[in-house]
């Protein structure tokens, strides 16, 4: 049914379907909206979990991970500071291998403080065994909360799950949305089933402490699990595709991507701009194309390369950036690309919530087709003079 | 009680011989009985008794981290309300997670009263990691973050009164015990199971690696401590002391000479003034709890 | 051998450690001086101590790492750590 949704709210109604038996809140801009609505619906009957306010984001992914351990389905939301300060629980969840999702409603890292959009957050987790999904915009918000539950409880998979999607620019903004009944998501989205739990009559130890002997083996089965969900992916994507008419099952979207000569890259809101921008540039004859990557982890590097293998250049836009080296999405692309030919730019961009506009992208496009690239953009040389 | 001898705390754990940790465990298992679910703090407990894939927990464990048991424990008891099951939640944790790092997550657990029992086994100090002091280890102790020296008498501060701390959280019953008298403390550990809401137990653990005693005289350790009135065994309901033990007190010396972390005390010469100043702390808790005998002349 | 997922693990297995291995002393249980009190198996960190058909205990040597505790706390000085022979 068709509703016109903050961002936000989206996300919980989405999230009050998929059924969290426990949700711990902590709130933190540009998350609150969440977690108040999800409030607002338990005290008023609408949602039947056990609500927790925490002390704080550490706790909150603590309290989930006891929540998921024993045997219930968990939600939090958070972002930038809340997530960095869950940076510790966040590589506990995924190697204990309790199936959390977390929505996280990207948001710029201090220092210097922002709580303006970039992805840096998410990003900066990237190691973390988390499967991590973004949000193009409140609709693909709200579903990929449907398939990250899905994804991430499979027997074959059971990581953590993140769903990325821009503060401010999606979390705040109002937008149309095709919102699922709790029928529809009940017959895609089952109960969680645990594979082991805490249980006095199977007991179980978690979390013991791997010697040398043992330890890589254990991470070597996390990475094995990370890159078969892609799978996972693949086929509960194309399900919600047969079932609702949205397929998710593809880890790329390609956006006039087939006769590209120059191909942008992102993740995220900006996608939308792009796509605009390329429709512009398409009529002045320019062959642009974008690849949006859905899935940013597991990274669809096989997808990446074969997308990308024949444009004549591409030009990466990193709402993030590893300091001293490039943005993130840069290396794991060339990564991808390594053995072709084609050059591959980054342009830093929209940091801590600086505009983007279709002017921008166009510029971008411009700098590439002259092999200019490996820099922030727009960078205003007023202040650094 | 599960057939063996050792209960729900399997014997080949790797803790020192005469251990109080080791002790403390098993103790608190034979009270809590199969239907517990228990979540450890990273130290000590945890790292000897769960070398993978050896586990000594007979019950439901969880470890996660060193400093969110309380959070993990919160967590579980959500989860086990949802689904109406009736097991019971005990929080296990040394006193370097307890009192220190894991401050944040005790508190919010408390403050949010959870139905849960949490466990302090208090050896005063960061023992796995090799003896660090924390804010549990007494005044004068010396580890190898307050070191005995030339320039110093070792631990410069008080021990934080966690127990207190807690009461004042609102937490319905707060008791400490040790492993000197294991009959209370298995009565304290069915008493704050039995107890709706956040119940705090703090468990004297002495320490023969880390205080440099030997193993047999753990017990004997314990002992003098309540005996000195360095360590008293009391019970809060409501925030209200109702129940101490009392002794008939001995002077500092006779616990404090036992201990290689207190030898600096006496050796190379007695350090009259720092004896004193322990004599004081001892003074203290007696007047506060009450616990002098009054020996009728 | 199937890692335990997450590394997680079934009980039972601590018992394969014989700690026993580590002691240098060995208690000496003597029945005669017993009183039954039960403390000795109340106080040993191992939990190492059971009970016979008369109720004496007896101790699993796989298991005992010798700290002398029982022996120690003992009320009837019924046990006595001896040299382990080697």
């Amino acid at each position: 049914m068709m509703e016109f949704m903050e961002g936000s709210h989206a996300v919980a109604h989405a999230v009050k379907y998929c059924r969290p038996e426990v949700i711990a809140a902590y709130p933190i801009t540009p998350q609150t909206h969440i977690v108040e609505a999800l409030a607002d619906m338990v005290a008023n009957c609408q949602l039947d979990a056990e609500y927790m306010t925490v002390e704080s984001e550490f706790s909150a992914l603590s309290a989930c991970l006891g929540a998921s351990a024993a045997g219930s389905r968990v939600y939090s939301a958070t972002t930038s500071q809340g997530l960095a300060l869950m940076f510790e629980v966040c590589f506990n969840c995924a190697g204990m291998r309790f199936p959390v999702v977390m929505s996280i409603v990207n948001r710029a890292m201090g220092a210097p403080l922002s709580i303006w959009n970039d992805q840096q957050d998410s990003i900066s987790l990237r190691d973390s065994g988390w499967l991590q999904f973004y949000a193009e915009d409140n609709q693909e918000a709200a579903d990929l909360h449907y398939l990250a539950y899905k994804v991430a409880e499979d027997k074959n998979v059971l990581l953590p799950a993140f769903v990325c999607f821009d503060g401010f620019i999606l979390s705040h903004t109002y937008e149309p949305v095709d919102m699922l009944t709790q029928e529809q998501v009940d017959n895609y989205l089952p109960r969680y089933s645990p594979v082991q739990r805490l249980d006095s009559e199977n007991p179980l130890s978690f979390g013991l402490f791997a010697s040398p002997d043992y330890y890589m083996e254990f991470r070597y089965q996390i990475d094995q699990a990370m890159k078969g969900a892609a799978k996972n992916i693949a086929s509960a994507g194309s399900e919600f595709g047969e079932m609702f008419g949205r397929d998710y099952g593809d880890m790329i979207e390609s956006y006039r991507l087939e006769d590209a000569d120059c191909a942008l890259v992102a993740m995220g809101s900006i996608c939308g701009t792009v796509k605009d921008a390329i429709d512009e540039m398409r009529k002045d004859g320019k062959k642009v194309g974008l690849m949006r990557l859905r899935t940013f982890r597991p990274f669809p590097g096989k997808e990446v390369r074969s997308a990308l293998s024949n444009v004549s250049r591409v030009a990466i836009l990193d709402k993030n950036i590893s300091l001293g080296a490039k943005g993130a999405v840069a290396l794991e692309v060339k990564d991808a690309l390594y053995g072709t030919q084609v050059p591959v730019l980054d342009y830093i961009i929209a940091l801590g919530g600086r505009d983007v506009r279709k002017k921008d992208i166009r510029a971008v496009v411009e700098m590439a087709e002259k092999g200019k690239g490996d820099l922030f953009y727009g960078l205003r040389q007023e202040l650094l003079a | 009680m599960s057939g063996e001898s050792c209960g729900l705390f399997e014997y080949g754990h790797r803790a020192c011989g005469g251990c109080a940790a080791a002790l403390a465990a098993r103790t608190i298992l034979d009270a809590a009985g199969k239907d517990t679910i228990v979540v450890s703090s990273t130290g000590c407990m945890e790292v000897f008794s769960t070398p993978y894939p050896e586990t000594a927990w007979k019950v439901p464990w969880i470890h996660s981290l060193f400093e969110n048991n309380s959070a993990v424990a919160s967590g579980i008891v959500a989860s086990l309300k949802k689904q109406g099951r009736k097991e019971k939640v005990i929080a296990l944790g040394g006193d370097g997670a307890t009192f220190d790092i894991g401050m944040l997550c005790i508190s919010g657990a408390f403050e949010r009263g959870h139905d849960f029992v949490y466990i302090c086994y208090d050896n005063e100090a960061y023992m796995n990691t090799g003896i660090q002091r924390s804010g549990a280890t007494p005044y004068d102790a010396s580890t190898t973050t307050s070191p005995a020296g030339k320039c110093s008498s070792g631990n410069r501060r008080p021990k934080k009164d966690l127990p207190m701390i807690l009461a004042a959280h609102g937490a319905p019953y707060v008791a400490t015990a040790s492993v000197a008298y294991l009959p209370d403390l298995k009565k304290k550990v069915e008493k704050a199971l039995a107890t709706e809401g956040p119940c705090y137990l703090q468990v004297h653990a002495p320490c023969c690696t880390g205080w440099g005693f030997e193993g047999e005289k753990t017990i004997a350790i314990g002992k003098l401590a309540i005996e000195t009135g360095l360590w008293v065994n009391y019970e809060m309901e409501d925030g209200k002391v109702t129940r101490v033990k009392k002794v008939v007190r001995k002077p500092v010396e006779t616990y404090l000479k036992e201990q290689r972390r207190f030898r600096h005390l006496f050796k190379p010469a007695r350090n009259d003034a720092e004896i004193a100043k322990v004599q004081a702390v001892a003074d203290r808790n007696a007047e506060r709890f009450g616990i002098d005998i009054k020996l009728k002349k | 051998m199937a890692l335990g997922l997450g590394c997680s693990a079934k009980p039972g297995k601590a018992k394969e450690n014989k700690t026993g291995s580590w002691r240098t002393f060995r208690p000496e249980f003597q029945h005669e001086k017993c009183t039954k009190c039960g403390l000795c198996a109340q106080i040993c960190p191992e939990g190492c101590i059971a009970e016979d058909e008369e109720g004496c205990p007896v101790p699993a040597y796989d298991y005992c790492k010798g700290c002398g505790l029982c022996a120690e706390e003992c009320p009837s000085q019924a046990i006595e750590m001896k040299k382990e022979e080697k």
